[in-house]
């Protein structure tokens, strides 16, 4: 089986965020990049299934050379090879498409439900829609059974069970596996392991994004005694009116 | 111009966020269609048209009970051709994100998730989107002639502007190929209010010390109809289920008013609770990061805290 996981090179998730040159461009000073939380997910059920029934794992990054150690990283993990698509990951669609045009040949590809940076959650499903295979997100469990892929999705409020054929996509998220630390030999190893670094397939944008915005700072917080429980109650219905 | 608006339903009534997709779709002006699938309830559907819904299409075959996305992209598609629909508006969702993606890639539309505001029309079609988990904005420019939309919470307010709609069987053509996934079961905490959906929320931390003391805390979500929800530790150790997890890798919500209970406010939690309206705080650490956060803060044991608000909350009413 071959699997193909789609990784995020994203801020880590107690990063400030900060814009710069007229609040077009995310500010990178001091911000430390990984693989995104829920692709690491993905990348850690690739393993566990490489490891229990000899899949191999190849890991795919749409990004810029700076993407290179969170690459090297998935490698280090114990990823067997990887793919680089040298492009700026600008929009949903255009990420789908670069993957899309990767994924021909792979039985079972993954990715995180969601990249932490624009929060889109819709590349699994658009790369499926591509590829006119199923694809289900966001997957706490997944097992493979032969040709089928038995999974759990969680669902607003519950968990539903689904099961669909291999070739599939899936969106994942804790707890499908537990994160995997690269040891020393997987560090080694990965300067080693093959990175190809390919063009990107030319997509016309159907989305554009002009700049961006931080929120408003928040106000000071109001302190209430804890002997005067009844204020808070007198101020949620008549300052801040939510009750 | 017309807009198609995708209804989802949960027990038996639909979802306040689908009625915040028609009223979004409403202010946008044009003529509004919307959509439901599956068995729904009659009343329901009718009462669409009071938020500015024209027709209400309902594809009622009890084949669409399980939601499968492909084939709910394709009854989407159809739905689209056969009213000439320019735009989708639907609310995020697991199951409304994905059939909007999918929508779009196959009829070309250019598309958006987790937006927040109206349109703005002055220069193209430009929405607001929430990025970064909840930490920042971006401003994105729609350019296909068809757009898709989904919106994240409170992204419209839902008005009864008097209007009616007729409800109209809906027969799509359904593929049995493209029944690609099977739902073999379901999982469903019943009954209880979806945490995604609710205004307002009740959440519990390490703070609360076991399992065994959530008794105060659903007591206190009882008197405010609240949903519940806790840090990730609470969910990582079992206390509560998974999907109670809120933060950035759980469930983002977007209440009214969000109650957190000892919870110290690790930026991880913030990320999942940050386009809260108003933020309320009870714990012990005065120095909790959280408190910088809170709109309202109270330095105190919850074990003594969360009776006496739940009291006083009842004595108010």
């Amino acid at each position: 089986m071959k699997i193909l996981v789609c990784i995020t090179h994203v801020p880590d998730t107690t990063s400030k965020i900060n814009f710069i040159e007229n609040n077009t461009r995310f500010d990178t000073a001091g911000v430390q990049f990984i693989i995104g939380p829920y692709d690491d997910y993905a990348l850690a059920r690739a393993i566990e299934l490489k490891e229990s029934s000899g899949a191999s794992v190849t890991v795919l990054n749409v990004g810029l050379s700076e993407t290179e150690p969170t690459i090297r990283k998935a490698l280090a993990i114990g990823a067997d090879d990887a793919i680089r698509v040298n492009a700026e990951p600008t929009d949903s669609f255009f990420v789908a498409s670069q993957i899309a045009e990767n994924a021909i040949g792979y039985d079972l590809i993954l990715m995180g439900r969601e990249s932490i940076d624009f929060n889109g959650g819709v590349v699994h499903a658009m790369v499926g829609e591509m590829l006119g295979i199923p694809a289900i997100s966001p997957v706490m469990k997944l097992d493979i059974e032969g040709t089928k892929v038995i999974m759990a999705h969680e669902i607003e409020g519950g968990k539903e069970y689904v099961e669909a054929n291999l070739p599939l996509v899936a969106g994942c998220q804790e707890p499908i596996a537990e994160w995997k630390i690269p040891n020393m030999r997987g560090i080694m190893g990965a300067r080693t392991k093959p990175l190809k670094v390919v063009e990107p397939k030319s997509v016309e944008k159907s989305v554009v994004t002009q700049k961006f915005e931080l929120p408003p700072p928040k106000g000071t917080v109001k302190m209430i005694s804890s002997d005067n429980v009844a204020e808070l109650v007198t101020l949620l219905k008549n300052e801040a009116k939510v009750l | 111009m017309v807009t198609l608006v995708f209804l989802e339903s949960a027990e038996g009534k639909v979802k306040k966020s689908s009625l915040e997709a028609v009223a979004y779709a409403h202010a946008m002006g044009g003529t509004i269609i919307a959509i439901a699938m599956g068995t729904n309830d009659k009343a329901e559907l009718d009462a669409v048209g009071k938020y500015g819904a024209s027709k209400v299409l309902h594809a009622a075959d009890a084949k669409l009970d399980h939601p499968v996305l492909q084939v709910f992209s394709s009854v989407l598609i159809q739905a689209m051709q056969q009213e000439n629909a320019d735009n989708l508006i639907l609310a995020n969702s697991s199951l409304g994100t994905p059939v909007a993606a999918k929508v779009a890639v196959k009829t070309g539309a250019s598309f958006a998730s987790n937006v927040v505001e109206l349109p703005s029309t002055t220069s193209g079609f430009v929405v607001k989107r929430s990025i970064y988990t909840g930490k920042a904005f971006s401003f994105v420019e729609m350019k296909s002639a068809k757009k898709v939309i989904a919106l994240k919470k409170n992204a419209a307010e839902i008005k009864d502007i008097g209007g009616s709609a007729t409800v109209v069987a809906f027969t799509p053509t359904l593929n049995d190929a493209d029944f690609n996934t099977k739902v073999t079961s379901t999982e469903k905490a019943s009954g209880e209010i979806s945490l995604p959906e609710a205004n307002i929320v009740v959440s519990g931390g390490r703070g609360m010390k076991g399992p065994e003391h959530w008794g105060m805390l659903t007591d206190l979500a009882k008197v405010l109809h609240a949903a519940t929800g806790c840090s990730k530790p609470v969910s990582d150790m079992g206390w509560r289920p998974h999907h109670e997890h809120v933060g950035q890798t759980g469930v983002k919500v977007a209440p009214q008013l969000y109650i957190a209970i000892g919870i110290s406010g690790a930026i991880q939690h913030l990320a999942g609770v940050n386009s809260s309206k108003c933020i309320v705080v009870i714990n012990k650490d005065a120095d909790a990061p959280f408190f910088k956060a809170a709109d309202y803060g109270i330095i105190g044991d919850a074990f003594e805290v969360v009776p006496k608000l739940t009291a006083a909350i009842q004595a108010s009413k």
